[in-house]
């Protein structure tokens, strides 16, 4: 494979292939007639999602950025076009082109009207998101950051429910607050480089290295960590996400999900941690961290316990499982960390699979509520089938992708934070207690609607689209090692770069003398 | 070719697009008065108006293409003698294409526009060619009497394109309004003028800079100048508390003038301002600074709040225009040549995505003053996809957003503005910006995510060639800089080398 790959000169092009196509494939679609919107969107994504597969043989298990490349951009403010992978960025590149075809596959029948425009956003919608987790530029990272906003705005917006408009402007104002806040911090960092290295840089690798007192380091990381705790969202900021999730088409919540949270805590990891260590580890910004992460986790199970909106349910499960992941990132340890990247993953197949399963019957039934389901499990034994397994990946059932990300954050959190830890475990357990009720309600129990026995399976194209799903949910639950070992050398020199720049220490007097 | 001003040649050609310009308006002022018959008394159209009236639309635009190919001319041209009353510098020529740009699509959006709405085209744009060549010779002028000559040749030609409609009362009521508190302004700034003569002794640019920097920046008198003359700016680049006049007349005025005006005024007002307050009054900058700064911050905050309640689209667009004046001036207030770059880079932007969104709001309007309100727009991206693309793109590039000129001219500008250490002006900025966001997206919303008010609008007039044109090079311009900025950006920063003489100094942190 890897001799096939180099034949074709793949490491050279990929990322920027990755990031370019889907904005050609948007002027394909807009291009083509209507009827064969959908069609030419999917493949086109999923042709992209072949071409990104390749990116898991010629990564190699080694620290450090590959494929990177950088040229000038706008070279009179320093900026360059830059862009690189590693073991932390590459499995949210893999998960947003798997993502894509699969919520663009989940929208044939959803996406009745503007058909061009919603695919053409969508496409749009990937670069962004692709540009966000392969930027090494931090300006060229801002872009794309923000250009993610417009795109989902609209398909909020324009393809959403009853209450979209409100959704969409909520979720668009919250997020963008966040993200200007960060431009300017991004420019402080740009003038320091100036007065350390003597030129103004957004270049992530020079950006690392300008030393920054605690002080500037606290205001920094409060600026980047708004815009991404925003994006994430950390507990008291979340109030958008179920707005915008229940208000968006099944497509949208998919991609909000899956992808888009990710950016939020993927900011945490590639820019917040490397570039503000002594901030990161500074005592009280990790409790407050942590206990954020705690709350959500407490807090989102118990509401999520109480909604009678089954697609508010889940929502409110992201907010719960971005908890963990906030949870194992500020543990600042090595299985934390490795542990939130897993959740992370996970989290986006096992609640994009969920919310495409609430979009299926919702075009059956066009409800959401709970209670207007029952008993499914007879007349669609399928559908059935796969709401449960997804639902317990989903709650963290060990054999699954959901409990190997989260066991790994607890242990992480626990090597270092053990009450916290401690505390969060019992979100694990309310996981259960909030998605199983849900469940049982929808597929089990008595059939009381009439209008539920009508209810068709699966179709062969919901098939294609929850079957590679669900199998990479058992298969990461199981085997999880090759992720694993291609994330470990990058967050293991993240880590040690974190530690290493802590404040030298008042050390104990030195053995010996 | 070297222009010495030794002869009052050499003169004629560091005029020469002004001087092109200002024939080409009496051509085009005496071509529409030529076989019009006695159309005065007539209120119907007749059989030839139609014609004649694109006619002379094109040869306006023939006359602003060879101003263009003058002011290209000009940048070979170099100054070697002293230019008492005009400068061939960087600041002037890109100036010049930014209004030489302002007039190309103004008037390409005016054709349909005037036809329809029976305008008397050859005054009209007559008219327009003066205001551009005047606005011409504001921002060249190296002497504070020529500043005021440019200044008023320009607003008296706004004036009474304002209040051009004679059969809209609105437009009447409008250029009243801006007459009169314009003539109160130009008072003003005469006032300032000649308390800046009384402390300096002169109205030469240069000579007051050397002669406040000779120990006369202490004296009340050039203090009250300075007051006077920032008061008079301000009314100009509508700057609050001096914009109460920006959302009546924006509204009243004909849309197209609106466009005009709300792009080339503001430019030319501010590339003076910077070269007044850059060149001549550097000295007392610690004075002036802080007047500036607060100018800056009520301006971006009030505006930005007010626009948020708007219910008419041009209203709402004057209050945005009254925001991008308070971005700009951070500019001023920073004071560095990055600033001055930033700003000039600001203008062009900002005239050519200001001028797309009112193109929209003619197109909308049916080349007219109907469907005036947001709640005019619901539905426009159903029934008039193109047209909302359109809008969208330019409301996006108007809030600042990635991928639109806009976000580059506002990141050049907050880049300037913290490399001057004024680190709360640019947190005011960007929160400030986060307000317009709400405000930009609501006509975006209307657009896009209502239904039509009444299912398919009848009677829509197609958008005309024209002003497709100029949408189409409108949008690409703004997206080209969003994504390739650099060499505009290097051309803009260039522009402003050797005007901030003292350069550096100023900056301070408060």
């Amino acid at each position: 494979m890897s001799a096939l790959l180099d034949v074709i000169g793949y490491e050279r092009w990929i990322l920027h292939a990755l990031v370019w196509l889907p904005l050609a494939g948007m002027g394909l679609v807009l291009w083509l007639p209507r009827e064969r919107a959908k069609h030419v969107a999917f493949w086109w994504s999923a042709a992209l999602f072949a071409l990104s597969l390749g990116l898991w043989w010629a990564f190699e298990a080694a620290p450090g950025f590959q494929m990177a490349s950088s040229h000038p951009w706008i070279p009179g403010w320093g900026v360059a076009y830059a862009l690189g992978v590693d073991g932390i960025s590459i499995f949210m590149v893999l998960l947003t082109t798997f993502t894509t075809p699969v919520a663009i596959l989940g929208s044939f029948n959803y996406i009745e009207k503007r058909e061009k425009a919603f695919y053409a956003l969508m496409l749009l919608l990937e670069t962004g998101v692709l540009g966000v987790f392969l930027s090494l530029d931090l300006f060229l990272f801002y872009v794309f950051f923000e250009l993610t906003l417009v795109p989902m705005y609209f398909i909020v917006g324009v393809w959403g429910g009853e209450r979209r408009i409100y959704a969409a402007v909520k979720f668009f104002l919250y997020t963008a607050l966040g993200s200007l806040l960060m431009l300017v911090a991004i420019l402080y960092l740009y003038f320091r480089a100036e007065e350390a290295l003597g030129a103004g840089s957004f270049h992530y690798a020079e950006l690392l290295r300008v030393p920054l007192t605690l002080q500037e380091q606290l205001w920094l990381f409060s600026a980047f960590a708004l815009a991404f705790a925003v994006k994430v969202p950390v507990f008291p900021l979340h109030t958008w996400l179920p707005d915008a999730h229940v208000e968006a088409p099944t497509p949208g919540s998919v991609i909000l999900a899956s992808v888009l949270l990710k950016m939020g805590t993927y900011g945490f990891v590639r820019f917040l941690l490397p570039l503000f260590p002594a901030a990161a580890q500074h005592p009280p910004v990790v409790t407050l961290m942590l206990a954020l992460g705690v709350v959500g986790i407490l807090y989102a199970a118990w509401v999520a316990a109480v909604q009678p909106d089954a697609k508010k349910l889940v929502a409110y499960t992201s907010v719960a499982h971005m908890g963990f992941v906030v949870l194992g990132i500020f543990a600042l340890t090595l299985n934390g960390l490795q542990g939130a990247l897993l959740v992370m993953v996970s989290h986006g197949i096992s609640t994009g699979a969920l919310f495409l399963l609430l979009g299926m019957l919702y075009e059956r039934r066009h409800t959401r509520l709970i209670e207007d389901f029952g008993g499914l499990a007879a007349v669609a034994p399928w559908l059935a089938t796969a709401f449960v397994i997804t639902a317990l990946a989903s709650i963290g059932l060990p054999g699954t992708s959901g409990f190997v990300g989260e066991f790994m954050a607890l242990l992480g959190a626990f090597e270092t934070h053990p009450w916290f830890a401690g505390v969060a475990t019992l979100g694990v357990i309310f996981a259960a207690y909030y998605m199983l009720p849900m469940v049982q309600r929808m597929f089990f129990n008595r059939l009381h609607e009439s209008a539920n026995r009508g209810v068709p399976d699966v179709s062969r194209r919901e098939i294609a689209m929850l079957a590679p799903m669900i199998a990479l949910m058992i298969w990461i639950g199981v085997h999880p090692a090759p992720l694993m070992r291609r994330m470990e050398p990058s967050v293991e020199s993240l880590v040690s770069h974190v530690e290493r720049s802590l404040p030298a220490a008042p050390s104990a007097p030195a053995v010996g003398d | 070719m070297p222009l010495d001003f030794t002869t009052n040649l050499d003169y004629v050609w560091a005029l020469l697009p002004e001087i092109v310009l200002c024939a080409w308006a009496m051509v085009v002022l005496v071509a529409g008065v030529w076989g019009s018959g006695d159309e005065r008394g007539r209120e119907a159209p007749g059989p030839d108006d139609g014609q004649r009236s694109w006619d002379l639309g094109w040869l306006s635009l023939a006359g602003v293409a060879l101003a263009a190919v003058a002011n290209g001319w000009l940048h070979g041209v170099q100054e070697v003698g002293p230019g008492r009353m005009i400068g061939v510098d960087g600041l002037r020529l890109f100036a010049n294409w930014i209004f030489l740009i302002t007039a190309a699509i103004a008037v390409l959006i005016s054709l349909g526009y005037v036809y329809r709405q029976r305008l008397q085209s050859g005054e009209y744009y007559g008219l327009l060619l003066l205001a551009t060549a005047g606005m011409m010779f504001m921002a060249g002028a190296r002497d504070l009497i020529v500043v005021f000559l440019g200044l008023e040749v320009m607003s008296i030609a706004v004036y009474a394109l304002s209040a051009f409609n004679r059969r809209d009362r609105r437009s009447a009521e409008a250029g009243l309004k801006y007459f009169l508190l314009g003539a109160f302004s130009t008072g003003f700034f005469l006032y300032g003028i000649a308390l800046v003569y009384g402390a300096t002794g002169s109205t030469h640019l240069p000579d007051i800079m050397t002669s406040v920097s000779n120990g006369s920046s202490g004296s009340t008198l050039l203090l009250f100048g300075v007051g006077l003359l920032s008061v008079g700016f301000a009314f100009k680049v509508s700057a609050v508390p001096f914009h109460m006049w920006t959302p009546d007349v924006y509204e009243g005025a004909p849309t197209p003038v609106t466009a005009f005006m709300s792009a080339g005024v503001k430019a030319a007002a501010f590339v003076t301002f910077f070269r007044v307050f850059l060149v001549s009054f550097q000295d007392v900058y610690t004075i002036w600074y802080p007047v500036m700064w607060w100018l800056a911050a009520i301006t971006m905050i009030f505006a930005n709040l007010i626009a948020l309640v708007q219910t008419s689209v041009k209203r709402m667009l004057a209050y945005s225009s009254v925001a991008h004046a308070g971005y700009i001036l951070v500019g001023l207030t920073a004071s560095s040549e990055a600033a001055v770059g930033a700003a000039l880079f600001y203008l062009l932007v900002y005239a050519v995505m200001n001028l797309g969104a009112f193109a929209i709001v003619i197109a909308v309007g049916n080349q007219g003053e109907e469907h005036g309100e947001i709640a005019d727009y619901a539905g426009l991206g159903r029934t008039r996809p193109v047209l909302a693309l359109f809008l969208t793109l330019f409301l996006l590039s108007l809030a600042g957003f990635p991928g639109t000129g806009g976000f580059m001219a506002k990141f050049q500008l907050l880049l300037g503005a913290m490399d001057a250490g004024l680190w709360r002006l640019s947190v005011i900025l960007v929160l400030t910006t986060v307000v317009s966001y709400a405000y930009y997206l609501r006509l975006a919303w209307y657009a896009w995510m209502r239904e039509p008010a009444n299912g398919d609008r009848a009677a829509l007039t197609g958008v005309p060639l024209p002003m497709r044109l100029a949408l189409a090079a409108g949008a690409a311009v703004v997206l080209w800089l969003g994504v390739f900025p650099s060499a505009t950006l290097d051309f803009a920063r260039a522009s402003a080398v050797g005007l901030v003489q003292l350069g550096g100094a100023v900056g301070a942190v408060p």
